[in-house]
């Protein structure tokens, strides 16, 4: 477990590593905030009196540690512009992105594995090239314009759901997870796709290597190579490809949040960028960079339980 | 135990036959040594043996029977049936021969997995068995461990240990020992050779190394361009080799290797004359 310990204080340092690059960037950047919440007709007295309230006229370094300790302790500041704390206000719509983009995950690993397995199995067959074909096709469409099609055949025409009415998630999880479903797949299509492309290809490099002839000579057959020698191997490439999809999908989730109308942190984003919320983009970001960091870690850590060679290195 | 007669292999992408047509019969606890440079055709002979060709890939005619059974036309469920069960094979390379992510112990009792009805307790105790019959050090701990954990020699160890481990009768070693350090070839060449003793396990030895093939076998064919073109007793080939390719090869050991040969086998005064002749070709 030496290993994992050591991968999750890895994961503890580049986490604080990030948040005061965030800091630092939006301090930069930031203006003045007591200047935007009064407006440009205070008086200099109240200004100050604000700044000193909010702690701006502190050292740089001291609000860090300041907001930083806010961060873990779930105060997150407050919202210029809603006057209200951003965790209030960035939660409920954090919820509902996490089960889009968890469904869309679900749907990713629920269907690329048997696409790709079955498309290494068949990979000398006649008709492969049409997957390949379809398989470039998915690839190539944008989520976004995917979410286009499928709110108008799948909403408009077909009446599977009603786009632009979003159910309050928290009283009814059931239809909401029923319209999010649509989204999640917009979302999902490219990276199945790409996800069993990269499965297809990993089990054919394995099945040229000398431990699948060793398994052969021992009377093996297709399947149970497959299954007890090649799938193994094949996956730590393909779990750490869908680490790096866990964290990619929550970006183009944003975009098709804003075709579906769904209420998630990507149209809270956009808007609150737009007004200068910078308490809130700032906790946002933040949270998404975090959100990557431990997508990419949870893989390591599952490839590292899956290959001991991955455990070595890093001074043992 | 193995009779090949007029065997041809030709790989689709190749113009020239790897295999040109050669007989060959292996008698049952019987060593044979296959010599013969990289390209030879010795590896493909092997494969044919071992029910290994890619079939799809290649033409191939002639005969090839392993204790009855033909190997060349069978269904791919009767290979299946002999590989493993009746035919055991060793590799080159034992670090890229196995799985890296199966502990060893397992990828030893594979073969129990697939041909026998034992439960995973006594295929760990049959394996274990067979692991120190091959003289690893602490079986226990081996059978736990990883094939990046163990050095060369402990992993070709394994490696034969996972061929024997359901007593087939007959065992391929494809150049087993070549990548291995000189020390560790000569205690695997005497395991090999306690082994055959010991069980009377059928063997055909591949290497290009005609002074490692001498040490274990009795008998020794020379292959050259997918030709057989020398066959023997081994000290007849090695001290009296007939054919031009078969005393090049011999011309390639160094001539003091010789001399010990020659020692070992007639004594003290005949081993002068076999440096005379090829001082020079000491490399």
């Amino acid at each position: 477990m030496k290993y994992a310990l050591r991968r999750i204080m890895a994961l503890v340092l580049t986490m604080i590593a990030v948040s005061f690059l965030t800091f630092a960037a939006f301090h930069l950047i930031g203006g003045d905030p007591a200047q935007a919440i009064l407006g440009t007709s205070a008086t200099p007295e109240r200004l100050e009196l604000l700044r000193h309230e909010m702690g701006l006229d502190r050292p740089f370094l001291v609000q860090y540690f300041h907001w930083l300790a806010g961060f873990v302790t779930g105060d997150l500041g407050t919202s210029y512009s809603y006057r209200q704390p951003v965790a209030e206000l960035i939660m409920p719509k954090l919820g509902v992105t996490f089960v889009m983009v968890m469904l869309s995950f679900l749907i990713i690993v629920a269907l690329s594995f048997p696409l790709g397995m079955q498309d290494a199995q068949h990979s000398e067959g006649k008709f492969s090239w049409v997957w390949t074909v379809i398989g470039q096709i998915c690839m190539a469409v944008p989520s976004f314009f995917l979410s286009i099609i499928v709110s108008y055949v799948c909403g408009i025409v077909l009446r599977f759901f009603t786009p632009g009415d979003f159910p309050d998630m928290y009283r009814h999880f059931g239809s909401a997870l029923h319209y999010l479903f649509f989204a999640a797949v917009c979302i999902a299509v490219p990276r199945i796709a790409m996800c069993a492309r990269m499965l297809k290809s990993t089990i054919i490099g394995e099945m040229e290597k000398s431990y699948v002839r060793t398994a052969i000579s021992r009377g093996n057959d297709r399947q149970a190579v497959l299954k007890y020698h090649v799938l193994k191997n094949s996956l730590v490439p393909t779990i750490a490809f869908l680490g790096q999809t866990m964290a990619e999908i929550v970006g183009g989730g944003i975009v098709v949040e804003q075709v579906f109308g769904i209420p998630g942190i990507g149209r809270f984003l956009v808007s609150s960028i737009a007004t200068r919320d910078y308490p809130v983009v700032q906790a946002l970001v933040v949270i998404m960079a975090f959100w990557v960091i431990m997508a990419g870690t949870i893989a390591d850590l599952i490839n590292m339980k899956i290959d001991p060679r991955l455990r070595l290195g890093g001074g043992e | 135990m193995l009779e090949i007669r007029d065997l041809h292999v030709k790989f689709h992408n190749r113009d020239r036959e790897a295999v040109g047509g050669i007989s060959l019969k292996i008698g049952d606890g019987e060593i044979l040594g296959l010599v013969g440079e990289s390209g030879s055709g010795k590896s493909v002979t092997a494969m044919s043996i071992a029910g290994l060709l890619p079939r799809k890939q290649c033409d191939y005619s002639g005969l090839v029977l392993v204790d009855g059974q033909d190997m060349l036309g069978a269904d791919r469920s009767v290979l299946r049936q002999m590989q493993g069960n009746k035919i055991g094979v060793v590799f080159q390379e034992p670090m890229s021969s196995m799985d890296p992510l199966m502990k060893v112990g397992e990828q030893v009792e594979e073969v129990l997995r697939i041909h026998t009805d034992l439960n995973e307790a006594q295929r760990k105790e049959r394996a274990l068995e067979a692991m120190t019959e091959v003289e690893l050090p602490d079986p226990e701990a081996v059978y736990n461990k990883y094939p990046h954990e163990l050095s060369g020699g402990m992993l070709q160890r394994s490696m034969i240990a996972a061929a024997i481990v359901n007593r087939p009768g007959l065992l391929i070693l494809d150049e087993p020992t070549t990548a291995l350090d000189v020390t560790i070839q000569a205690q695997i060449l005497k395991l090999l050779a306690k082994l055959n003793r010991e069980h009377g396990i059928t063997m055909l030895f591949i290497s290009h190394n005609l002074n490692v093939v001498r040490k274990l076998c009795g008998r020794v064919a020379v292959m050259q361009r997918g030709l057989i073109v020398e066959e023997g007793n081994t000290d007849d080939v090695f001290f009296r080799p007939q054919h031009p390719y078969t005393q090049h090869l011999i011309a390639c050991i160094p001539s003091r290797v010789k001399v010990i040969a020659k020692r070992e086998r007639f004594g003290e005064e005949e081993a002068a004359d076999v440096t005379g002749g090829d001082r020079n070709d000491d490399e």
